[in-house]
């Protein structure tokens, strides 16, 4: 089961939604959309489900080319951020919907109703209606209506973000266990890279209706190919500098410098951007590798286990997260270590050059 | 001061309560102790008004003309206007905005300004006279509501609902037909509502289109005052059985009205 997007292009009036995309997704596993609302995860669901149309371009699954296919032949499942539920059928009636428009056998329907409610814990609601029920049951109901129906392509769109952090990660341990083994390729839209962690698989990151990148989730995390991508891919914000290289040190603000190691020492002098993200620059990490920060408290925000603060150096806005509770006074001066060798660096065109 | 707090409403509904009471109290008396005595009940008790209305085929068939172009009036201002609610609440199209403020437009205009055209129109293709003529001279004004109050039923169901049921297999009119339109049911009841009070009070557009077979009892009553002198017990008594069907309606559907005021759109 391969889903493919060939010089896909679509366009709303004067808009552009989806740039050219060029993409085949993986079989196996999650396929995670990872982007910020607005970033065209939704577009690109509505062009998966043949909902929508491209404007150019083809889609191919599992090598057939179904861009003018219909939604209705697809043979698709699909569950929203919203808990999308047919508010005038019973729970029982609502996941056996896509099967009565198969024209299953009625003791079929039952058979399979009965065991998609039994995995999704419904059992003991299937004469009630949806809005009997509550936000975590009516969502597992959508969950259920998709599941039911051997789909070939699932997919979800922020299905976890409604529900209270609880339910949240509740169903997000039981998701990859439900999808295992069905032999479907699973989209899931998110907008939270610590969820596309979790998840695992394949990750296509997603700016202003461009994928940026796609891969296996922990390679692009590591690796990632460019600025956007590691932006993207970072919660919170990844800090970005402008260092330049001369000989064999960095330098950075003029004040701050450090020794390239390694394949870093091998790049050509020049300006670079640096990439760190929040955790690589903490209060406690101090050691040879460690590059010393000096900056102004703007603003704290204290968890119950790390703090994250929020500093300035130079007009310039970063973001330190350490372990545990540190109070600061706003507008004090502090001192912030760098985890060097965690950060990536990327050239003038925001490519990366070393990670 | 807490002691009085029942005042003021009681005061209120007598003051609502008090036309309609003197209508009945005139319905039951007979003419000439409405003309010669101030009563506050009436004092030779009669149901000959309401005798008279249901025997006499000139005033039963006045209710059952008007209830017959109000319902025909409601069932086609609905059907008609949930395809157009439909394309309004769901898609983009060149204008839309316009035309949806166009339609409400056809509301601001006096029903009245169009008696003369729409006269010469039903006469000129032999519709005059008939209940048809009335229902759709009605839709003039009960369709460009219907679609109002649909249309904000409508976009209160989210689109992704829509695309739910195409994904699961619906086509599009087993979608409309078994999911929507269930699911707006509410909003259906308050335009079908409106449509009928709307159509059952507008006087002037039914009395020009019609003559003798299609004449509503809104007419008959007005004709009645000059044939054997007064005969104002038996117009009271027609005018209770007016308020009936009104009353009836809104007695079913008054769950569903406060629901339409919620939303904003009635």
């Amino acid at each position: 089961m391969t889903l493919e997007f060939r010089n896909v292009v679509k366009r709303v009036g004067a808009e552009v939604h989806i740039h050219e995309t060029n993409v085949a997704f993986a079989s196996e596993g999650f396929n995670i959309l990872l982007g910020t609302t607005l970033a065209g995860k939704t577009s690109l669901m509505q062009l998966m489900a043949g909902l929508e149309r491209p404007t150019s371009g083809e889609i191919w699954f599992n090598g057939r080319d179904v861009t003018g296919v219909s939604v209705q032949k697809r043979n698709v499942s699909m569950v929203h951020q919203q808990f999308i539920n047919y508010p005038n059928f019973s729970v029982f009636d609502n996941i056996a919907s896509p099967l009565r428009v198969a024209r299953e056998p009625r003791a079929e329907i039952k058979r399979r109703v009965g065991q998609v409610a039994e995995m999704m814990r419904l059992s003991a609601m299937l004469d009630r209606k949806p809005n009997e029920l509550s936000g975590g049951q009516q969502q597992r109901t959508a969950l259920a209506r998709a599941l039911v129906k051997d789909s070939d392509l699932i997919l979800l769109d922020e299905p976890l973000a409604n529900l209270d952090y609880k339910l949240r990660e509740e169903l997000r341990d039981e998701l990859p266990l439900l999808f295992k083994d069905r032999g479907c390729t699973v989209i899931y839209a998110t907008t939270e890279p610590t969820e596309a962690l979790l998840l695992g698989g394949h990750t296509a990151t997603m700016h202003e209706g461009r994928i940026t990148q796609f891969g296996p989730t922990a390679e692009i995390y590591r690796r990632p190919a460019g600025l956007r991508t590691a932006r993207v891919f970072s919660d919170p914000p990844i800090n970005t500098a402008g260092v330049t290289k001369k000989g064999t040190r960095f330098i950075f603000n003029n004040r701050v410098g450090w020794d390239a190691q390694g394949a870093r020492a091998e790049l050509p002098d020049g300006n670079y951007t640096l990439g760190i993200r929040p955790h690589h620059v903490t209060l406690d990490h101090t050691g040879p590798d460690t590059v010393e920060l000096e900056g102004t408290v703007l603003v704290t925000e204290l968890s119950g286990s790390e703090s994250v603060v929020h500093f300035e150096i130079d007009g310039q806005t970063w973001i330190s997260q350490s372990h545990g509770i540190h109070p600061f006074k706003i507008g004090a001066a502090a001192r912030f270590h760098m985890d060097i060798e965690k950060s990536k660096l990327f050239d003038r065109d925001d490519k990366l050059v070393a990670a | 001061m807490r002691k009085f707090t029942w005042l003021a409403p009681t005061l209120y509904i007598l003051f609502l309560m008090l036309p309609i009471y003197w209508l009945l109290n005139m319905s039951f008396k007979t003419t000439n102790e409405i003309l010669n005595n101030f009563t506050l009940w009436p004092q030779n008790f009669t149901l000959d008004n309401y005798i008279k209305i249901f025997t006499d085929p000139t005033w039963y068939n006045g209710y059952f003309n008007s209830l017959t172009y109000v319902l025909i009036n409601t069932a086609i201002s609905v059907t008609v206007a949930l395809p157009a609610a439909y394309a309004f609440s769901r898609y983009r199209f060149l204008g839309d905005k316009h035309m949806f403020f166009w339609l409400l437009t056809n509301r601001m205009a006096p029903p009245a300004v169009f008696a003369l055209p729409f006269f010469q129109l039903y006469s000129a293709v032999n519709l005059f006279d008939t209940h048809i003529a009335v229902a759709l001279a009605h839709g003039l004004f009960n369709i460009p509501l219907a679609v109002w109050i649909l249309e904000g039923f409508m976009s209160g169901v989210p689109k992704q609902l829509d695309e739910t049921a195409y994904v699961d297999g619906y086509s599009f009119w087993r979608f409309f037909l078994r999911i929507f339109l269930p699911t707006i049911a509410a909003g259906i009841g308050v335009a079908a509502f409106f449509c009928f009070m709307f159509s059952w009070v507008e006087l002037l557009l039914a009395k020009t289109l019609t003559s003798v077979a299609a004449k509503p009892i809104a007419a008959t009553m007005t004709r009645t005052a000059s044939t054997a002198g007064y005969e104002l017990g038996l117009l009271a008594a027609a005018g209770s059985l007016t308020i009936v069907p009104g009353a009836f309606v809104i007695y079913f559907v008054r769950n569903y009205i406060a629901k339409g005021f919620a939303l904003g759109r009635v």
